[in-house]
């Protein structure tokens, strides 16, 4: 078969023959077969726990295949660690970054290498790293830090790193989960120009129209198998994609009926607050929210929202400012009087915020009703309770776990993602604060996540969906705000994405309906 | 009472926390807490003493104790490591086993007080002139003080500056990445436990055979490699403010001592004199600032995000999920 492609004029850089790898109580790749030709983007998809970050892992050298056989270049190769795989120019940049934060780029980057010998040299290494970042378009500062690197800037570090050990391919695990959308065109542009120095890019996702944008070819994963292997990008549709994907034509649009607001639930009055760093990040924020309407927040990333889901949260102090929620003052008060009043957050981090890692499912759901009757009685846990109500909730809300005595920390996002919503949606909030609910999770989870918030606006909850994905705020808010540099820059009710965008850049509504009238005149 | 002089044998003193303490670092910086301080550091002194009671030479002694110490801690490195288990228990559990062979081992060395040869002292020319500074860093100090002065800075800049110091801090921040990178994590953390073991055998037999001379159980270290490994966190695991921390902290030592012998301080009746029982009070007070130290140097830290290594205590099993 490889004879055959090299009679079509390409050249196989990676060969992947009937790979197979098996995790306990999982068959995570089921003999896959993928190939890699010089000079090509080639994207794998599937949705999440479909084994692509297997797959890769075990072509980088991290997990051993327990069948199957790598050839690299024709010549069959076995890797029996990472390192041993860069050495054969195949770099990995993997979804959670491999970086020492204490540590400067160059340091970073140098790790591993015999080179320097003993003394670091840091600033004629720092030259060298800065001249090789320029050629590739990734810009960054050599001796900066990178704990104080934005996460684009991060993914950049792990691509030089690769790139410095003399990575022929480059393999990019769900690169764009992270990263804003003109972070997300810069790393394009950035693949683009290594493919034209002749150098080979797996580029992995669950994003369909990032994979019509940037690939040549796609492989499709399913449950770890191949459904479809190298086929042509220009010669597919998205909707086939996602059909090879997940095995069922999916709905992008989701259904929604009138919205029927009622009573104010949440009210916020020139709220201000600080970000971490101690600068000023809300600067005046007014807003409301009603019962059964889903209000979105869109916005550029770091304009504010995170620190607004933080204060309404009561995580993070108001310094200026009121919220009301159900016309009472919880202004600064206790988290536990928040939960009280039926406010429920669904953190953007859902693994040091949203969940505690190594405790079990149980534990975890039950963690906002661990003091109420049957779990909780006379300061006592009802363990029994407290499993029944954890194996309910599975079943409710389709967990996929071995047992609820699993760690969370070993779940996929979107079963990590179905716990936290079982914890918060059965505790009946009045207000629910979802914060990129989605973000990370594949087609069929995200379906799942957008339906059990509509439910929940049908059934009379407050809803406030802080998303950067506007094509999730568009289907699902009833009306959006535009948040900027921590202020409200006005209130959309129309679905307007151009005055959403202009808005999410700066602009206030009354400024752009102002030129609107002058232009008309 | 002479102030110089309480200083001169705080630096002194503080020589042995200082060793401790920066061996403690480099265990800590590659992600292994060990408790076990106090323990090696007491199987220093007694091996120290007992090797220079037997061939007369207290370099001999001060080698015997470096490895009797780093041999045990590998103890350590194998149940933490290799068997991945609890390191505070495992710690405590070395600190058993040292001290248990220590006092086993150490029975009859007591006696041995006038017989056996301690480290030299010496005065170093021309810095000892220095005024003040002279006279409290440079004058009669036992040799181990003078290769502490060398030691910092040279540690300092093993840990900052070279490739394997780089490795080093890699392996305590993010094991699994310098895992990817080829780093031999497994290696590199046995290798740094063991060095943590050779500077506390080295910290106690500084005190065995210079600064205390002698073998009194478990009296000779009382309590300092505790106190090492509080001194650890105030320096932020940085060996140049360990120094600062131990001389302090020595200085403390001895003022608590000196102060109660005098009658009058600065003209002034000394109540520590006339009331025995204000000693406790003194006791307590290096215990004291090591708790102030290490609220106020831990707070520091957060600000500037430094401090501790991030897998500090944590095993590191390859290709585990959520790391
Ligand atoms: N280190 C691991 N230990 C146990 N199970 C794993 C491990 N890595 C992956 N898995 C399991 O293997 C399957 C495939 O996972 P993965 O390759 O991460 O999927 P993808 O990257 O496509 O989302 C999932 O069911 C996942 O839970
Ligand atoms: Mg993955």
């Amino acid at each position: 078969m490889d004879e055959e492609r090299s009679e079509n004029g390409f050249e196989n850089v990676v060969s992947m023959r009937g790979i197979t790898k098996r995790f306990p109580g999982v068959l995570a790749n089921d003999k896959v077969d993928f190939d890699l030709r010089k000079g090509e983007v080639h994207a794998l998809l599937g949705e999440n726990g479909a084994g692509k970050s297997t797959l890769m892992n075990v072509l980088a050298g991290l997990y051993r295949p327990e069948e199957g056989t790598i050839r690299l270049h024709g010549k069959v190769v076995e890797f029996g660690s990472p390192r041993e795989a860069i050495e054969e120019g195949i770099g990995m940049v993997h979804q959670h970054f491999m970086l020492v934060p204490s540590q400067s780029v160059t340091e970073n980057i140098l790790l591993g290498l015999k080179e320097p010998r003993f003394r670091m040299q840091l600033p004629k290494y720092n030259q060298i790293i800065g001249e090789m970042a320029g050629k590739f378009g990734l810009h960054v500062d050599p001796a900066a830090k990178v704990w104080q690197l934005s996460v684009g800037e991060q993914q950049r570090v792990e691509i030089l790193k690769m790139l410095y050990r003399g990575a022929d391919v480059l393999i990019m695990d769900e690169p764009t989960a992270v990263l804003a959308p003109t972070e997300i065109s810069e790393l394009f542009n950035t693949l683009r120009s290594m493919t034209e120095q002749g150098k080979s890019v797996v580029f992995i996702s669950h994003k369909l129209h990032e994979v019509m944008d940037i690939s040549d070819r796609v492989t499709v994963l399913r449950k770890g198998k191949v459904t479809s292997s190298g086929l042509n990008t220009g010669d597919v549709t998205r909707a086939d994609l996602a059909h090879l994907m997940v095995g069922r034509d999916v709905v992008f649009q989701v259904e929604k009926s009138e919205a029927h607001a009622g009573d104010m639930v949440l009210s916020v009055e020139e709220l201000e607050a600080k970000n971490d760093k101690g600068l000023p990040a809300l600067n005046g924020i007014s807003l409301n929210v009603r019962q059964g309407e889903i209000v979105g927040l869109a916005g550029v990333a770091g304009n504010g929202q995170k620190e607004l889901a933080e204060t309404l949260a009561g995580l993070r102090p108001v310094t200026k400012g009121r919220i009301l929620v159900n016309n009472q003052d919880v202004t600064n008060k206790p988290v536990k009087l928040g939960i009280r009043h039926g406010i429920s957050l669904i953190p953007a981090d859902r693994t040091q915020v949203g969940t505690a890692p190594n405790l079990s499912v149980t534990d975890n759901v039950i963690m906002k009703n661990y003091d109420q009757a049957p779990i909780g009685s006379n300061g006592l846990l009802n363990m029994s309770e407290a499993e029944n109500y954890a194996e309910d909730l599975k079943l409710a809300f389709d967990i996929m776990v071995p047992t609820i005595d699993t760690s969370v920390r070993l779940l996929s996002g979107g079963n990590l993602q179905k716990v936290i919503l079982a914890r918060e949606i059965s505790s009946e909030p009045k207000l629910m604060i979802a914060v990129q609910p989605t973000r990370g999770l594949d087609v069929g989870a995200i379906e799942g996540v957008q339906k059990l918030l509509l439910a929940q606006r049908n059934a009379g909850a407050a809803i406030l969906l802080i998303s950067e994905e506007l094509e999730e705020l568009l289907s699902l808010s009833d009306r959006i705000y535009v948040i900027y540099e921590g202020e409200i820059m006005g209130e959309i009710r129309d679905n307007d994405i151009n005055k959403i965008g202009m808005m999410m850049t700066g602009t206030r509504l009354e400024q752009i309906e102002g030129e609107g009238v002058a232009r008309n005149e | 009472m002479d102030w110089l002089i309480i200083l001169a044998s705080g630096v002194a003193t503080g020589t042995v926390l200082l060793y401790a303490t920066v061996g403690e670092i480099f265990s800590e910086r590659s992600g292994v807490l060990n408790l076990g301080v106090e323990g090696m550091m007491l199987l220093g002194a007694m091996s120290a003493y007992k090797a220079t009671a037997a061939t007369n030479d207290p370099w001999i002694g001060l080698l015997v104790a470096m490895l009797a110490a780093g041999l045990v801690s590998q103890v350590h490195a194998f149940i933490a490591i290799t068997l991945q288990a609890d390191q505070v228990i495992s710690g405590l559990a070395l600190n058993f086993l040292a001290t248990g062979i220590s006092l086993v081992f150490g029975e009859g060395l007591t006696s041995l007080r006038d017989v056996v040869p301690q480290l030299p002292k010496l005065t170093l020319p021309l810095l000892d002139r220095i005024p003040v500074l002279g006279r409290i860093f440079f004058t009669n100090q036992s040799i181990m003080v003078y290769i502490g002065y060398l030691f910092v800075p040279l540690a300092w800049y093993y840990i900052n500056r070279t490739r394997p110091g780089m490795h080093l801090r890699a392996v305590g921040e993010y094991p699994a990445a310098a895992d990817t990178l080829g780093i031999r994590v497994y290696f590199l953390r046995y290798m740094y436990v063991f060095v943590g073991g050779l500077l506390a055998g080295l910290a106690g037999a500084t005190i065995s055979l210079s600064i205390s001379p002698g073998w009194f159980g478990s009296l000779t270290t009382s309590g300092q490699g505790w106190i090492a490994i509080g001194l650890v966190i105030f320096a932020q695991w940085n060996p140049v403010q360990a120094a600062f921390g131990a001389f302090t902290f020595g200085a403390l030592r001895r003022l608590v001592l000196d102060i109660q012998g005098p009658s009058t301080i600065l003209g002034l009746a000394n109540p520590f004199f006339y009331n025995t029982y204000y000693g406790f009070f003194l006791k307590m007070l290096p215990y004291a600032f090591t708790v102030i130290f290490l609220v106020i140097g831990s707070r520091e830290a957060n600000r500037k995000r430094i401090g501790t290594p991030a897998a500090l205590g944590l095993p590191y099993i390859r290709g585990q999920r959520g790391l």
